[in-house]
């Protein structure tokens, strides 16, 4: 390869004196101080957080109180980390909720392996487990960033059902066949 | 054409592809012979052909004769004889093959239909996948994303009908999800001979369920789960446990029994969730009784040995070994071997090599049960002729050890090796066991592992691989499913070691080594290694041991060479 020497221009006599470049850069600095604040005083300030954001990922309850999941263990199948550990278990036959048969035993998410990617919401066939707006997770522990079932119900809340497809299926159960 | 086919093969034509295939051979069946999947639900090679379910549609056409003269009519647009096909779709596991039978499986005639089969299936059937235990495996899944429409034109209520109903203790149905295959009814029917299922109402109301005070109790209920295509029908050992896309497959055997069923052990991380039969036409075909399915609880019982003990104190595998050395050098000529029927064909001839050593006499226990004809034989050791192959005995076991008993009691025999067997199980006393030193290796606590002066836990069927010789001389491998317990060590490497300590050869312990050692000593096993053993196992040469009085009576793909003898026990 040509090696191509570059001639370097001689700086000027302003530019030897810095002064213009600071007076720019003083110009800068003043005209900020003028203007409202971009940064936020995080943590006693909190950013607004957009809808659709990825945070940390919870298990929700339909407007009955009814956990949504059902354990089918799509979510762990999908979770690219393997962050997620879900035990299956049934539920028992006298509960009001007994139609649904199936809901996890224990539900683990491990906040060290997450990668907040949201497959574990987009794959869930009952609209159980959302990626909801906290970001923040810290801990003493490795233990303690183990989200069990307990905390992500904590975390997750109460989401609205569109759909009711249990609370259906048991109205059909109770209405009978149509002869 | 083609050359003419041998006598009973005839030719086919499926999608344009010529097969010769044998004569009676169904059109799924030929079909799989080419690649061509003919999507079906009722279809099960080893029951009888109903035709209920309709998915299997295909068209069929039949070369053209001419009436009168029966001379080939030729077609002449390709100077071929004519094909004639018949304007209505024909259920493929209800047509056989006959010389010159054309099928086309890939028409929009055929798609129409399968896609009209589909959505008349999927009208009643529920929206329960995330809650179904044979998402994975489901047939209607499968099918609905191969062969469906891909969306619902139903909007009325779907039907109603019986969930979580128990046939029998270990088969749950759920009948919303029932699409009528009746291939539980013809598998009670035709191969448990255990007739308790049946339909009853009509139409899109027909429901599957046991005859009235009846139940599926028998031992053979959860294949009619094993075979029901959609999750109608679930076990409940299984059920809710664990998702089957989680778990590994690993080919293995059933040892409950000396039939050697063909089995699949389902494991995730080290667990064992499950075991299905594995499809062996030779000695299974595809079922397995229900008893050897709950054997995998065995591995994670509360009794399992886990520790190696010397004097009943928490030892290393070397000073338990150096303890049984010490055991054999202060008894020798006393000594005696007792091999299981249960160890498989590679322990067993390290026993043989073990018993050579100490120069002591080798024997087996045997246990007879009651055979039930079908996948049960009467022998409940899995692995005795693997004895008699390698050598270890020379005759039947006796289920009593009376003679070793006697040799105890009168002072010749001091000390005992006991492998996988519980001496007082076969009919040792407990002063009996008092008297001698036993070095013992076993899976799980008993009378023999607790008077034991030296114990060596060692591994259960599904923590090793090896082989077993079943009632047909057939040796059939199985393979590690799960990792070894902590705190047991392979048996063979276990042998080894002793064989050693007794002062015989220094012996390979695994598998392709032994299997150079086995093949070269055993006549019967020369030609084979563990590797190029077929996975549907390998019959051997009977003829040896043709006389001896074999407990077996005939089983599904057995017949005993002798009339059974009567059984002892």
């Amino acid at each position: 390869m040509a090696i191509i020497p570059l001639e370097r221009k001689p700086l000027t006599l302003a530019e030897r004196t810095y002064i213009p470049q600071i007076l720019g850069g003083l110009k800068t600095t003043l005209a900020r101080l003028l203007k409202p604040t971009e940064t936020l005083e995080y943590p006693e300030q909190r950013p607004a957080i957009p809808s659709g954001y990825r945070g940390v990922p919870t298990l929700v309850r339909d407007p009955n109180g009814r956990e949504k999941c059902v354990s089918c263990q799509l979510c762990e199948f999908v979770c690219p980390p393997k962050a997620i550990r879900i035990t299956p278990g049934s539920i028992p036959v006298d509960a009001p909720t007994a139609h649904v048969e199936k809901a996890p035993q224990a539900f683990d998410i491990d906040m060290l392996r997450c990668i907040y990617c949201g497959l574990c919401q987009e794959v869930c066939p009952e609209e159980a487990i959302f990626l909801q707006a906290q970001y923040s997770m810290s801990g003493y522990t490795r233990e303690e960033m183990v989200n069990h079932k307990d905390r992500l119900y904590e975390l997750g809340g109460t989401l609205p059902d569109q759909h009711h497809k249990w609370d259906k299926k048991l109205a059909a159960e109770k209405h009978g066949n149509a002869h | 054409m083609i050359a003419p086919p041998k006598p009973d093969l005839v030719t086919v034509n499926i999608d344009g592809r010529e097969i010769a295939v044998p004569k009676g051979t169904n059109v799924i069946e030929a079909a799989r012979l080419v690649g061509v999947d003919v999507p079906h639900y009722c279809y099960h090679p080893k029951l009888t052909v109903v035709g209920n379910c309709r998915m299997c549609l295909i068209e069929m056409g039949l070369p053209a004769v001419d009436p009168a003269t029966k001379a080939p009519i030729a077609d002449p647009a390709t100077g071929k004889q004519k094909i004639n096909w018949i304007p209505r779709p024909q259920i493929g596991c209800a047509t056989y093959a006959s010389p010159g039978l054309h099928i086309r499986t890939q028409t929009p005639q055929v798609k129409d239909c399968r896609e009209g089969v589909m959505e008349f299936l999927l009208i009643n059937h529920p929206l329960d996948c995330p809650i179904c235990d044979q998402a994975g495996e489901c047939k209607l899944q499968e099918q609905s994303t191969g062969y469906g429409r891909g969306y619902s034109r139903f909007i009325e209520q779907k039907n109603v009908k019986p969930k979580r109903t128990l046939l029998g203790s270990r088969v749950m149905l759920d009948d919303e999800r029932c699409i009528l295959c009746s291939r539980c009814i013809r598998f009670s029917k035709e191969i448990a001979k255990d007739d308790v299922l049946g339909f009853i109402d009509r139409g899109s109301y027909s429901t599957l369920t046991c005859y009235p005070g009846k139940k599926l109790e028998n031992n053979y209920s959860l294949n009619t789960v094993d075979i029901c295509p959609v999750g109608a029908l679930t076990s409940t050992d299984f059920r809710f446990k664990m998702r089957v896309w989680f778990l590994k497959q690993t080919n293995s055997i059933d040892t409950e029994t000396s039939v050697g069923a063909n089995t699949v052990v389902w494991s995730r991380e080290g667990q064992i969730y499950r075991i299905t039969p594995r499809r062996n036409d030779e000695v299974n075909d595809t079922w397995m009784p229900d008893s050897g399915r709950e054997l995998y609880k065995t591995v994670r019982a509360p009794d399992r040995l886990t520790a190696i003990k010397v004097n009943g104190v928490d030892s290393g595998l070397d000073i338990a070994v150096h303890a049984a050395a010490e055991i054999f050098k202060a008894s020798a000529g006393a000594l005696a071997v007792v091999g299981s029927g249960r160890s498989s064909v590679e322990e067993q001839f390290l026993t043989k090599k073990l018993a050579a050593a100490l120069q002591a006499p080798a024997q087996l226990v045997s246990r007879v049960g009651k055979g039930d004809d079908i996948l049960v034989s009467a022998d409940r050791n899995p692995n005795v002729r693997g004895a008699l192959v390698t050598g270890l005995i020379a005759s039947l076991p006796e289920p009593k050890l009376t003679d070793l008993a006697s040799q105890i009691d009168a002072g010749r025999i001091k000390a005992v090796v006991a492998i996988n067997e519980d001496l007082a199980a076969a009919g040792l006393t407990a002063t009996q066991l008092a008297k001698v030193s036993i070095v013992h290796l076993g899976t799980h606590a008993s009378a023999t592992s607790a008077a034991a002066k030296v114990v060596l836990p060692t591994l259960t069927v599904f923590e090793k691989s090896g082989t077993f010789v079943n009632q047909q001389f057939r040796i059939q491998k199985f393979f590690q499913a799960v990792p070894a317990a902590a705190g047991a060590t392979d048996d063979l490497v276990v042998l080894a070691k002793l064989v050693a300590a007794a002062g015989g050869p220094s012996l390979a312990s695994d598998l392709a080594s032994l299997w150079k050692i086995i093949a070269a000593e055993v006549s019967a096993l020369g030609t084979m290694t563990f590797a190029n053993l077929p996975e549907t196992g390998l019959l051997l040469d009977a003829t040896p041991w043709a006389a001896l009085p074999f407990a077996e009576g005939a089983t599904l793909h057995h017949k005993p060479a002798q009339p059974a003898a009567a059984a002892t026990a």
